[in-house]
């Protein structure tokens, strides 16, 4: 074996092994600070959580179907839940166009009693399906539509 | 392949198939364009939720594909530079960094444009966006690191490192939408069960990402052309002051 074909074998493996390094640290890295990484709590992961109470904190899921009250001044009462857990909103101000029932949702705002949030701030989360309206409707009528299932 | 690969390591005959190359590229970026443009614009469907808005799709999601595909083709580049030295490598993945940004530039500017009517924030801290935004200071440091060092080897073998070195942000964009709750939604395209998008709405998508990815390509064909023509110019400067002495 000549010197260069042995000076490119020390590159291939110091590259292995330098790339194999970072990944590693920087996916154990990331898998400890999952908790600061993640933009919203789903209701469930908020039961699990302790000392919430008055903190600044984002939760996300679907406004469930039926529980939208509107009253005067803008305010709005609306109920989120992920399929498993529910938590209750409290909301005044202007709403995202795709706010509505069965909609993802996320609120920026504070637990302030047992399993109340009130929120100062609404983002509507849209989910990864594109279709024109004409095929909504289609699948509405056939039945095989699936509000939101993939949120 | 690596016969291909060490005939055009000649600098003389890249630059001379790369010549060749580039109108037809060019002329194929502007049909692709025009046609992807078209579809988009005036023949593809409005969203059943979000209307017209989701005609914005069609820049931003190619743009974004892009920066991360340049950004994979820099690493490529850059393993190539590394391990065998490959000298247009160096020059490829040079020419390529200033693309990338322009295209993570518009997918930020874009997605944020769309996030206003949709989402109903111009812009959050989440894991997708966030990534998204540490990309393009890559692809800037990247470009500035490459020109802060007048030694051609070494400002190469640098720019080389520091690409392989990020390099674990692509799968962390990637992936990010699915790990860690963002309010950016997951993939529709590249994902378990098929796209979730309606194939009317597929058509425009994918000839828009045709003419971005010829696109890239004219384009880094055209700056490693500039960078060979640069290269010589100086070889003859030095040459002109050394015969003066």
């Amino acid at each position: 074996m000549n010197i260069a074909r042995i000076k490119r074998r020390r590159r291939i493996l110091f590259l292995l092994l330098g790339f194999s390094a970072l990944s590693i640290s920087g996916t154990l890295i990331l898998l400890a600070t999952r908790d600061s990484i993640i933009y919203f709590y789903s209701p469930t992961e908020l039961l699990n959580k302790n000392n919430i109470e008055n903190k600044l904190i984002r939760i996300g899921g679907l406004v469930k179907t039926g529980t939208l009250k509107r009253k005067e001044n803008l305010k709005i009462n609306f109920v989120v839940e992920d399929g498993k857990n529910e938590i209750k909103v409290e909301y005044q101000g202007i709403l995202p166009d795709l706010f509505r029932e069965g909609q993802g949702v996320i609120c920026e705002g504070k637990v302030i009693k047992n399993n109340i949030f009130s929120a100062y701030k609404i983002l509507a989360k849209h989910d990864e399906n594109y279709m024109p309206p004409e095929v909504a409707d289609a699948l509405k009528k056939s039945g095989k539509w699936r509000e939101g299932e993939n949120n | 392949m690596i016969k291909v690969l060490n005939y055009y390591a000649n600098p003389g005959r890249f630059r001379r198939l790369s010549e060749k190359m580039y109108p037809w590229s060019l002329g194929l970026t502007i049909i692709f364009l025009l046609l992807g443009l078209w579809f988009a614009l005036f023949n593809s469907p409005p969203d059943y939720q979000q209307g017209e808005t989701v005609r914005i799709m069609y820049v931003h999601v190619p743009s974004a594909w892009m920066s991360l595909f340049i950004y994979s083709a820099m690493t490529i580049f850059s393993i190539f530079s590394l391990i065998w030295k490959h000298p247009m490598a160096d020059l490829l993945c040079k020419s390529s960094a200033p693309i990338g940004a322009c295209f993570t530039l518009i997918a930020l500017v874009t997605g944020s444009i769309w996030g206003k009517p949709t989402w109903g924030t111009w812009w959050v801290w989440d894991a997708r966006l966030t990534s998204v935004f540490i990309l393009f200071l890559i692809y800037m440091g990247l470009i500035g690191l490459v020109r802060a060092i007048d030694d051609q080897v070494k400002s190469a073998r640098a720019c080389a490192i520091l690409t392989l070195m990020c390099a674990i942000i692509i799968p962390f964009i990637k992936f990010s939408v699915d790990y860690w709750n963002t309010l950016h939604q997951p993939a529709s395209i590249i994902r378990a069960g098929g796209p979730s998008i309606h194939h009317e709405m597929l058509i425009p998508l994918f000839l828009m990402a045709v003419s971005f990815m010829i696109f890239y390509f004219s384009f880094v064909l055209l700056n490693a052309q500039t960078e060979l023509y640069q290269r010589r110019l100086k070889a003859i400067f030095i040459k002109n002051v050394e015969d003066k002495k």
